[in-house]
């Protein structure tokens, strides 16, 4: 399914982007079929000692999402993504409707690997 | 619109007893605008070098462990065969689970075929904010001997994250803790740089050198400061030489001073006891060279 | 007799007073490095390395044929070391398993097993004289500190000895408790500083919960009346042994020297402290 996600403190498009994955409050959706946002809670993660990246990447797969744009992706949820064939793309701390039009116009740069901060917990 | 996602300065060391709280206190000084967190919380001392002023403490519980619902038990023994960490036994004619050893695992709660268990929250500790001359310090007291140290850790660095966020603070400093166990793991996580504190020693070096290898585990970028220096000359080249290995660089070097116990003695840091010392002087040229390292 | 020296503050010299415990009574003890985060003893005691063990934990390993992609593993697991990765299936996390088997017990099929896998190792050593000690190690990235503690403490290469000195870990966590656990006597060695009087209170917490008997050394004592005893004191703590501040000891440590070179003398102190514990220990067993 189409469904981009965008980690977010905000609850709408018009949140700026979370730049951290894993403690991220919300995930912001976009389904690209029906062009509407949705919002899901990470909350779990409050709760949660270590693996708080694997958890919100489970998070996002519950969810269906085939495309994750973030700041940061730490190894281990780069793996549970990457395995389960979810894009990756980095971007800014920017309002989540502007970033939709970044990804959509190609101007965002794919992930290869996770990005430079390992992230355990 | 520019993220103020503020840094993190994370100081450890490996050994203990090399000087980072003490260092850490007195680098404090030297940044204008900063939230101060004390992650070493099974021997926090941070705070002893600082007038605390409205001091708000609340429990922290950092998961669950299992109880015996004795009325529901029926004595089967399923959950002592099933726990791996010897935390259920049979004593004075009933199975009870001894919390000190219960890993919050939940085998027995799951298996237990007569429902005979509580899930109950895990009392860790406490965790605290206060005020200083400096601002806003994190710190935490977890109880001697209980588990999810590491959490504790991660919840005070979090929280710390939060209000420099919210005072539009750049920077968290954060003490870490000796080791590279579970605590020390998450006091490097989320970090934007480390700063390592060694000693002249054969044990600091070994210690530094694993500190080294679990930073670079998680692709972290380090400095390294010798305290102590003059105790042991020939070891500056040594640790400079075994830094390069792991891509780190070399930040300086304070000699050994009494002024350390002395200050902690007064209840300041360094800087606030002896201002106009050469420690004082040694310290703030260190400050400048974090605030690069840093991109500050 | 188990013998367990701890300290709650780092660096207080806890190493170096194991070390010279253990030396001035090399001929009826075995030394343990239990703080196996950072083991320094091998850098005093320089033995010659005669075997080395890999210390195992039983980690979980999922057969993606067998595997139905139900999820009960992950919802299972109280540490988040496995995921669901879409049609890849599930994935283990090494480094977070705690080894409860938790995974292993609630999968369905059975696509779950158990492997031994690596955390930590260790290594024991021949000493001059006959003496042997250990050292446990953790693997860089886990933090399966306890395990390795355990191994260490269980080594079979430890049965015959009267007494195990064994170098706890600082702080008071998880790693101290294992380590302490099951000792007859706990020796807490602390520094006459706000920090070393502030984390020994913690210490002494932590040994009073586990029902131990416990003693006190002062290490770096420069006056009569310091911190340390007034504290003891006050809580009727016995103070074995004040080690006065001394550069030569410092300078001796810096060279990977041990106590008993600076302070000869030491030795009958030493050999008289274990001869009390035993009389101790052995009127309360």
């Amino acid at each position: 399914m189409p469904i981009i996600a965008f980690p977010s403190a905000g609850n709408d498009e018009n949140a700026v982007l979370d730049l951290r994955f894993g403690r991220a409050k919300n995930f912001v959706l976009y389904n690209e079929n029906t062009k509407t946002f949705s919002v899901v809670e990470n909350t779990q993660n409050m709760q949660a000692s270590q693996g708080a990246g694997i958890q919100s990447a489970q998070n996002i797969l519950d969810n269906n999402a085939s495309v994750l744009i973030s700041g940061n992706c730490g190894p281990k949820a780069f793996r549970v993504l990457n395995a389960a064939q979810v894009q990756i793309f980095f971007a800014e701390a920017k309002p989540i409707i502007e970033l939709l039009q970044d990804y959509q116009q190609g101007l965002l740069k794919k992930a290869e690997s996770a990005n430079t901060e390992g992230h355990w917990v | 619109m520019k993220s103020n996602t503020p840094k993190e300065l994370v100081v450890v060391s490996g050994k203990g007893g090399t000087g980072k709280t003490s260092i850490t206190a007195s680098l404090a000084s030297f940044f204008p605008k900063k939230v101060l967190v004390d992650g070493d919380v099974d021997a926090a001392d941070l705070h002893l070098l600082f007038n605390l002023k409205n001091t708000k403490t609340e429990d922290y519980y950092g998961g669950s462990i299992a109880e015996i619902i004795q009325d529901k038990c029926t004595q089967c023994g399923i959950c002592e065969s099933l726990c791996r960490f010897d935390a259920i036994i049979f004593e004075e004619n009933r199975y009870v689970v001894q919390e000190m050893s219960c890993e919050g695992c939940k085998v027995c709660v799951d298996h237990c075929p007569e429902k005979a268990f509580l899930w109950k929250p895990d009392l860790n500790g406490i965790w605290m904010e206060s005020e200083t001359l400096h601002g806003s310090l994190i710190h935490a007291r977890l109880t001697p001997g209980s588990e999810n140290s590491g959490k504790l850790v991660t919840h005070v660095k979090e929280i710390g994250k939060k209000r420099a966020i919210e005072q539009n603070t750049p920077l968290v400093i954060v003490d870490g803790p000796p080791g590279i166990g579970c605590p020390a793991i998450a006091a490097l996580t989320g970090a934007s740089g480390l700063l390592m504190v060694t000693e002249p020693t054969p044990s600091g070096l070994h210690d530094l050198i694993r500190i080294l290898d679990l930073a670079a585990h998680f692709k972290l970028k380090s400095c390294v400061l010798l305290n102590k220096a003059d105790i042991n000359p020939k070891y500056e080249a040594l640790i400079q030489a075994e830094i390069k290995k792991f891509d780190a660089s070399f930040i300086g070097t304070l000699p050994y001073s009494k002024i350390f116990t002395e200050a902690q003695l007064k209840g300041q840091s360094i800087v606030e006891a002896y201002p106009d010392s050469k420690e004082s002087i040694y310290l703030k040229e260190i400050a400048k060279r974090v605030t690069s390292f840093l991109g500050l | 007799m188990k013998i367990a020296i701890a300290s709650g503050k780092g660096g207080t010299g806890k190493t170096t007073f194991a070390l010279a415990l253990f030396l001035a009574n090399s001929d009826r003890s075995v030394f343990l490095d239990c703080d196996v985060e950072e083991p320094n003893a091998h850098l005093f005691l320089k033995g010659i390395e005669k075997q080395k063990d890999v210390v195992q934990l039983l980690i979980p390993k999922v057969n993606a044929d067998l595997c139905n992609q139900c999820g009960l593993c992950v919802k299972s697991c109280q540490f988040n070391a496995l995921a669901m990765a879409g049609k890849a299936g599930v994935l283990v996390f090494n480094e977070l398993c705690h080894s409860c088997g938790a995974c292993t017990l609630i999968c369905p099929t059975g696509a779950i097993q158990d492997v031994e896998t690596p955390v930590g190792e260790i290594s024991i050593y021949d000493l001059k004289g006959g003496a042997e000690f250990l050292s446990g190690r953790l693997k860089v990235g886990h933090s399966a500190a306890p395990a390795v503690i355990q191994a260490v403490k269980k080594h079979p290469s430890t049965t015959p000895y009267t007494h195990h000195i064994i170098d706890s870990p600082p702080g008071t966590s998880c790693s101290f408790v294992t380590s302490v656990s099951g000792a007859d006597f706990v020796i807490l060695v602390t520094e006459p500083t706000p920090f070393g009087l502030h984390d020994l209170k913690l210490a002494v917490e932590g040994v009073e919960n586990l029902k131990l008997p416990y003693a006190v050394v002062v290490n770096r004592v420069r006056e009569k009346d310091h911190l340390i005893k007034k504290y003891c004191a006050e809580k009727n703590i016995k103070i074995l042994l004040e080690l006065e501040e001394d550069r030569r000891v410092a300078e001796m440590y810096s060279k990977g020297g041990t106590l008993l070179e600076v302070l000869p003398d030491l030795k009958e102190k030493l050999n008289l402290l274990l001869s009390d514990l035993e009389d101790q220990v052995g009127a309360n067993p």
